[in-house]
């Protein structure tokens, strides 16, 4: 491995615990990022003189911490914070336990219910993973002055409202542990079907796994982190067959299987059924398990997903539960007897495009040519991608 | 840190009386030694505005912003982080009618 290839490594696999050490110790955001970015940077210089350090992590953390204590002391900042910001335990001679891991405190504090969604979103990709303003602007579609002032406000509001750096105590743990899992779900949505003119964005939903992965370890006990992981790695595990060689979208019954991550399904499968003995069912692992029954591959049993649906839908009550309900319902006992659980969720649903693709398809299989078509038509309207829309573009042309 | 609560609704009082309930939850939280001060306001029909524009007063009758929400009291906090305060807020019987608004106090002797 090469020098930049160990800074490379360094920046994917530590930077989130390296900040959250920093922010740990000074209390400031804005500051500890940026002696965390200068640690990175002196590194490559470093490293080349004296080769790459036994562990690159500390090795960081050192650095940014010299680099804030530092920038603290020429600020003239009292020395009560500098000493506790001194006090740190130098890495080599210590064990590595000794060095505790912040990246829980971090993204409890990115999550927190007082920041807006979408600045909980950018500052956990910000501070967790790493990316640099410029791609989250990109990957959200914002210009780039815009994303840095959502998250330097979101920073000072982190400092100027209060809010703690911590893991919340158990009181408040079960809520706050749903917003960020929450917020990490929403993550893996937009890279697995993104609103952008891009349907799949493999990056974006890559770096959520990698997060989800972050958390189950550091809450091994908590199923319903234990669930999204295990959800978002059966439903990636179809990713290379969901879109064909030009860029089209297949549905999931003329998926090539063979093109199934088969490795992924094994593993999520594993963790879901671990997750789901500790008995404390919840949405993820419920969905999960769907995404589990539909990687099994051609023999899907239906009534088992319809069944899943069905306790879905007692803890999350959600009228696009009921609308992937009534899909199951159409392979059990045909799209008639699906249709009107369809149309009873119009008022609900009748600004989503899937609804209206779903109505279509319906009506399809029920040779109602005219009116599927209208309704594909309104559907295809409404789709956010382009590859939906030229899906549902050839499905107005075939019902013509 | 320490923040002002602005007890807020739409003018209108609610059709329960909270006086007893809001009687004990300041009750509590003097006793923790969160809740430093804190009144109940009058009315916006009693409330009047001055602006100073080229030296001269324009006082007006009303408030300064005609809008929906109406602060109808405020409590001055002394709280450990946002948590606790929101706690406390969620606590105040009128957040169950209105809403309570958490603004932090600007500190001039922060580091």
């Amino acid at each position: 491995m090469t020098v930049e290839e160990a800074v490379a490594a360094a920046f994917r696999d530590e930077w989130g615990q390296v900040l959250a050490t920093v922010i740990g110790l000074t209390g400031d955001w804005e500051l500890a990022e940026d002696c965390v970015a200068d640690a990175f940077a002196s590194a490559l210089d470093a490293w080349r003189r004296d080769g790459v350090p036994r562990r690159p992590g500390a090795w960081l953390t050192v650095a940014a911490r010299n680099q804030a204590r530092g920038r603290l002391r020429r600020a003239g900042v009292e020395q009560r914070k500098l000493a506790e910001v001194a006090s740190m335990p130098d890495p080599e001679p210590v064990p590595p336990t000794e060095f505790p891991d912040h990246r829980l405190e971090l993204i409890f504090t990115c999550c927190h219910p007082a920041l807006r969604p979408e600045a909980r979103v950018a500052l956990t990709l910000r501070t967790l993973v790493g990316m640099t303003t410029a791609e989250i602007a990109r990957a959200f579609l914002v210009p780039e002055p815009t994303m840095a002032q959502r998250l330097v406000r979101a920073q000072r509001k982190i400092r100027n409202a209060g809010i703690p750096y911590r893991v919340p105590p158990a009181h408040l743990l079960p809520e706050r542990t749903g917003g960020v899992l929450a917020v990490l779900y929403l993550l893996y949505r937009e890279g697995y079907a993104s609103s952008t003119d891009e349907l799949v964005r493999p990056d974006v939903s890559g770096e959520a796994i990698r997060l989800a992965r972050a958390l189950v370890s550091l809450m091994p006990d908590e199923p319903e982190a234990v669930g999204l992981l295990a959800l978002m790695l059966l439903q990636d595990a179809r990713r290379p067959a969901r879109l064909d060689a030009d860029g089209e979208v297949v549905l999931l019954a003329d998926q090539d299987r063979a093109l199934w991550d088969r490795t992924m399904i094994a593993e999520g499968t594993a963790m879901l059924e671990a997750a789901l003995r500790r008995g404390q069912v919840g949405a993820y692992q419920l969905q999960a398990a769907i995404a589990a029954e539909h990687d099994r591959g051609p023999e899907t049993d239906w009534r088992e997903i319809v069944r899943l649906y069905d306790e879905l839908l007692r803890v999350l009550p959600s009228p696009v539960v009921r609308l992937h309900r009534a899909v199951a319902v159409a392979s059990v006992d045909g799209p008639a007897a699906a249709l009107p659980l369809v149309e009873e969720l119009k008022a609900e649903l009748e600004r989503h495009h899937l609804w209206h693709a779903t109505r279509a398809d319906l009506l399809r299989r029920m040779s109602r040519g005219a009116e599927a078509r209208s309704a594909y038509e309104v559907a295809l309207g409404l789709a956010p991608s382009a590859a939906e829309r030229r899906f549902l573009g050839r499905r107005v042309a075939e019902s013509g | 840190m320490r923040y002002v609560m602005f007890v807020c609704g739409d003018g209108t009082e609610p059709d329960v009386d909270l006086q007893a309930e809001t009687e004990a939850w300041v009750a509590e939280m003097e006793r923790r030694g969160i809740r430093k001060t804190g009144d109940r306001l009058r009315p916006v029909a009693d409330t009047t505005t001055v602006r100073v524009r080229s030296g001269e007063a324009l006082v007006t009758d009303g408030p300064f912003a005609e809008g929906t929400e109406v602060i109808g009291g405020f409590d001055l906090l002394e709280c450990a982080d946002l948590d606790e305060a929101l706690e406390v807020a969620g606590k105040h019987p009128w957040a169950a009618y209105g809403g309570i608004e958490l603004r932090p106090i600007w500190e001039w002797l922060d580091a």
